[in-house]
């Protein structure tokens, strides 16, 4: 290790750094959605009588998960940066990586393969599926862009 | 369980007939003011100290605790003031007493015999199935759930004394629960963070699950009920689902600060070591 060029006096974990990233910025757009979508504008509902007993259950599953992912990384992120362990590059691409993967996800296979709730009701969804989509592509692709650049620089800002 | 029937109560006079027979509508604040008192004298009287913090979080929870059998059991016939008192007794006032760290301060300041007494019990093999997070999440939320789809509900209605062993059963499972997961208390073989984060997972999906199906079913849940407002079941279940993320929320952090405060981090160390041994290399060439 001691010959490798370290961008900085501190050890950087490569891995928790991303992974940290990764989980708070998936907690966080659970959260968006759930306060935004659900409770601010209420376009979803509190419960659909014509939800199945299967997405109630990966419902709450969900939900629960959402306040431990969100808790659990914040606290692993202070045990990071505690450590001197933290690169705040690799955890901001994490973070937009796991954000936008987890919007697509949630536009592609909730909303059109398992069809578990729609973006809003009544209206024509095309536009509104397209915006949730490519907003989801967007950040995702940002984040891959953000942790490529760190990751070249971490390799002693070589080529690039 | 309270003498105190509105008069609107007093129309349906089958239902709520049990509690109009009750006790003294104030006792049951006695024995909350007792876990008080004692915590603070046995505090004030630890030769080592005793940390302020610890005494607020085990007061609170008392407050918490004489709020539910207090004011909201005004109420009877409300499943909302239930359901109140239920979230309070079952999930924050417990936290609250755990975060108190009761048995240590018994430890500090009991006489010799009392202690050894309590490391025995603490070593027991069934207090650690009882107190294992899985056991524990067992009894909180499947009691909560045998209590809401059984026609257990509509019996504690009419007798007191059921009513009052169901509250003392959420007191006693919510406490285990906080304890198994988070208690600054000592716990001998406590599982590691993966179980219990998995507890609360699975816990906190049941408690959410529980009462959106209550929701669903306002109708005929829970069962055996003569008279009932499916209004006032929706909004209860609503007050479950959203006072049940909050419980969850604080478990949670509870949970996790004392992974954040572990003793002696062993990867801590070893990075300190490193980057004190690079700094000295560092210097060297530079």
């Amino acid at each position: 290790m001691a010959d490798h060029p370290l961008p900085s006096s501190r050890v950087a974990d490569v891995r928790s750094s991303t992974l940290v990233g990764v989980l708070i910025g998936i907690a966080i757009m659970a959260a968006v959605d759930e306060i935004v979508f659900h409770q601010l504008l209420a376009w979803h509902h509190f419960y659909d009588r014509s939800t199945p007993s299967v997405a109630l259950l990966s419902d709450g599953l969900l939900h629960a998960a959402e306040v431990i992912a969100l808790v659990g990384g914040f606290f692993w992120f202070a045990d990071l940066r505690r450590r001197g362990a933290l690169s705040s590059r690799l955890a901001w691409g994490g973070f937009l990586l796991g954000a936008g993967g987890f919007q697509l996800f949630d536009g592609l296979v909730d909303h059109k393969v398992l069809r578990l709730h729609q973006i809003r009701y009544g209206v024509h969804l095309v536009p509104y599926d397209v915006v949730w989509n490519v907003a989801g592509a967007v950040l995702l692709l940002a984040g891959v862009a953000v942790l490529w650049s760190a990751r070249s620089r971490r390799l002693g800002g070589g080529p690039r | 369980m309270t003498v105190a029937v509105p008069p609107a109560m007093v129309a349906v006079p089958l239902a709520h007939a049990g509690h109009g027979a009750g006790g003294p509508t104030w006792l049951p604040l006695f024995p909350v003011a007792l876990l008080a008192g004692g915590y603070l004298l046995a505090a004030v009287s630890d030769p080592r100290g005793w940390d302020h913090r610890r005494t607020a979080a085990w007061l609170v929870g008392c407050a918490l605790l004489a709020v539910a059998v207090g004011p909201l059991a005004q109420a009877p016939g409300d499943p909302r003031g239930h359901m109140a008192q239920h979230l309070l007794l079952g999930m924050l006032a417990p936290l609250g007493l755990v975060l108190g760290a009761p048995v240590t301060l018994l430890l500090h300041v009991a006489p010799a015999p009392v202690r050894r007494l309590v490391g025995r019990l603490l070593r027991a093999r069934p207090l650690h199935l009882l107190a294992h997070p899985v056991t524990a999440a067992l009894l909180t939320t499947g009691g909560l759930a045998l209590v809401l789809l059984t026609p257990l509900y509509a019996a504690a209605e009419r007798q007191p004394v059921l009513h009052h062993a169901v509250h003392l059963h959420y007191l006693a499972a919510g406490y285990l629960f906080a304890w198994s997961l988070a208690g600054p208390d000592p716990a001998p073989r406590r599982p590691g963070l993966a179980v219990r984060v998995g507890a609360l997972l699975v816990a906190a999906a049941g408690h959410a699950v529980l009462s959106k199906y209550l929701y669903a079913q306002a109708e005929t849940l829970p069962p055996g009920l003569t008279d009932r407002d499916p209004e006032a079941f929706r909004s209860a279940a609503q007050l479950m689902y959203y006072g049940g993320d909050v419980a969850e929320l604080l478990l949670a952090v509870a949970l996790f600060a004392t992974w954040y405060h572990r003793p002696h981090p062993r990867s801590s160390a070893l990075i300190k070591k490193f980057a004190s041994a690079k700094d000295g290399s560092l210097t060297e060439t530079s």
